[in-house]
């Protein structure tokens, strides 16, 4: 029998995997051994001709499985996603920038970058920003089930709405492939990082409507040029382009207003609710309040508790 | 004496020949000794081999391990650059330390809702499965440490934060207030700088030169949120 041939690239996942599989191949051997001396023995005359066919049989279950836990070995080698992972801190500076800066030239199809380090650091900064948004003080929190809630919500949007565009862009016969589509999205979110690490400190709700649109939409202009100089047809353009924008702009939007409800409820289902969630919402600040007061009220409570040891002191 | 010299083994072979006439006066004395142990000196064991720790009480074992676990444990409260951490790896360091953090950060059930079990699992899962992701990464970006390797070298480095944790404690046993709030926020970024400091100094060499950025930033991440976790606790 043939043992599978891997060449060794020093990881200690694939040795361990080798080894099993080398092991589980032996067990198998060993067991079709068995089972083709038992059944030898007793059927007798009859048996031979049944030996023989059940030996092709055999012979042919051992190849396919062979090649099943081939491709299956293959595919679950960690070093597959190597050469996505191929960049320089260089790069990875220069194209988080280029995400904010849209390019006008949509008649030539535009050059994505097909990685997977810049997006999944972004998921996992964009799942630390929400959790520091939190309020720092007197609430009680219940950092598990918040942790969760920010993986799944992050997470489940870079690759539910990736998947669902590349869904669009097939049927709308644009070329993108879905690492770049992964790529393209997860870049798309260091614009939402921005947005949620200032406004989650100062809490001015005219600052979140002007960021909103200036630096959210700066990030889904860039992709949906992207987008438009891959696809062909005005109609398709209008579908693909409308979609991902609506899609992008509505969870900045979501992440900013709704996530804290969604917050809040878990902190009521947990407490009970006695307290009104209205009252823990980002409040919109007064108009009618005279600018000396307007700082202390505007920041959040981890730095009103800086200032207040500062003004002690 | 010379009785015993000529036959030692075989007192019955004197034949009655003329030739070996004298030999019949031979006889051998029973007191002299044929028989006996081979024995060796022993050189004393500096090196025992894997199978006879077995023999060892436990003890002995308990104490060894437990003593190369505080050898790490010093190693990453004065981080210098060396390879203790990376030669002789261990798991037992990082499932203490996780452990006392998980237990640290259980809140006692006040009125019966279900505080306890969630916590303490979600804490376990978050340490275990961030350190598995930062050495995955560190791995795709061409770094030669082994998995378990860099486990270890994560877990250990824990230890400055799992340090917060019991100061944290203690503080929040005094009045609640802003000073409160800012010795803790003090104690822990602290902590925090000080753990990715241990942790760059170990990790930092596996890495091509150019990209250690590449590999510190998901570090970064990690004891950012389990600062943030001890830094938000409140007992109740």
């Amino acid at each position: 029998m043939g043992r599978v041939r891997r060449k060794h690239s020093g990881s200690s996942f694939e040795d361990m995997g080798e080894l099993h599989q080398r092991l589980r191949e032996e067990e198998v051997d060993a067991d079709a051994a068995a089972v083709e001396d038992d059944d030898g023995e007793f059927l007798g005359m009859k048996g031979f001709k049944g030996q023989l066919s059940r030996q092709v049989a055999d012979q042919m279950w051992q190849a396919g499985k062979r090649q099943a836990s081939r491709a299956f070995s293959l595919y679950a080698n960690i070093d597959i996603l190597r050469p996505y992972f191929d960049v320089e801190p260089a790069q990875v500076r220069s194209r988080l920038l280029e995400s904010m800066i849209p390019i006008k030239m949509v008649n030539f199809p535009q050059k994505i970058a097909g990685e997977l380090y810049g997006p999944l650091m972004l998921v996992f900064t964009l799942v630390a920003i929400l959790l520091h948004g939190m309020k720092t003080s007197d609430t009680i929190i219940r950092e598990g089930t918040l942790m969760g809630t920010a993986i799944g919500t992050c997470f489940g949007y870079w690759l539910g709405v990736s998947s669902f565009i590349y869904f669009l862009a097939y049927l709308c016969n644009a070329q993108i492939t879905m690492l770049q589509m992964l790529a393209l999205l997860g870049y798309g979110l260091f614009g939402h990082c921005i947005v949620l690490f200032i406004t989650y400190n100062i809490h001015l709700h005219a600052l979140f409507y002007l960021f909103w649109l200036l630096v959210g939409g700066l990030s889904t202009l860039r992709m949906v040029a992207v987008l438009v100089s891959r696809t062909v047809g005005p109609t398709q353009r209008l579908l693909l382009c409308g979609t991902l924008a609506a899609l992008h702009m509505l969870f900045l939007l979501y992440l900013h207003f709704a996530y804290h409800k969604v917050v809040e409820g878990i902190l009521d289902t947990l407490e009970g609710p006695n307290i009104p969630p209205m009252q823990r919402v980002p409040r919109d600040v007064p108009a009618a309040i005279p600018a000396a007061r307007l700082p202390t009220t505007v920041l959040n409570a981890t730095a009103k508790a800086v200032a207040v040891t500062l003004q002690s002191h | 004496m010379a009785e015993a010299a000529e036959s030692p083994g075989d007192p019955g072979t004197a034949s009655p020949r003329p030739l070996f006439a004298g030999l019949s006066d031979i006889s051998i004395s029973q007191d002299i000794p044929i028989e006996g142990e081979i024995t060796i000196p022993v050189r004393s064991r500096i090196r025992e081999s894997d199978s006879s720790t077995l023999n060892e009480s436990v003890r002995n074992t308990i104490m060894r391990d437990l003593k190369a676990v505080g050898k790490k444990f010093m190693h990453v409260l004065y981080p210098r650059k060396s390879n203790t951490l990376l030669r002789d790896w261990d798991l037992w360091g990082p499932l203490i330390l996780c452990v006392t953090l998980a237990l640290m950060l259980q809140r006692g059930s006040v009125d019966g809702e279900k505080d306890g079990g969630p916590q303490f699992a979600e804490v376990f899962v978050i340490v275990w499965f961030g350190a598995v992701t930062i050495t995955l990464n560190s791995k795709l970006l061409g770094g030669n440490i082994s998995f378990f390797q860099s486990l270890c070298v994560l877990g250990y480095c824990i230890l400055p934060l799992t340090v917060a944790m019991l100061v944290c404690r203690l503080v929040l046993l005094a009045e609640p207030g802003p000073v409160n709030f800012m010795v803790r926020l003090f104690v822990v970024i602290v902590m925090f700088v000080w753990s990715i400091v241990a942790s760059t100094a170990f990790l930092a060499d596996s890495q091509p030169p150019n990209r250690k950025a590449l590999a510190v930033y998901p570090v970064f991440l990690f004891y950012f949120v389990i600062s943030w976790m001890i830094l938000t606790f409140t007992p109740q």
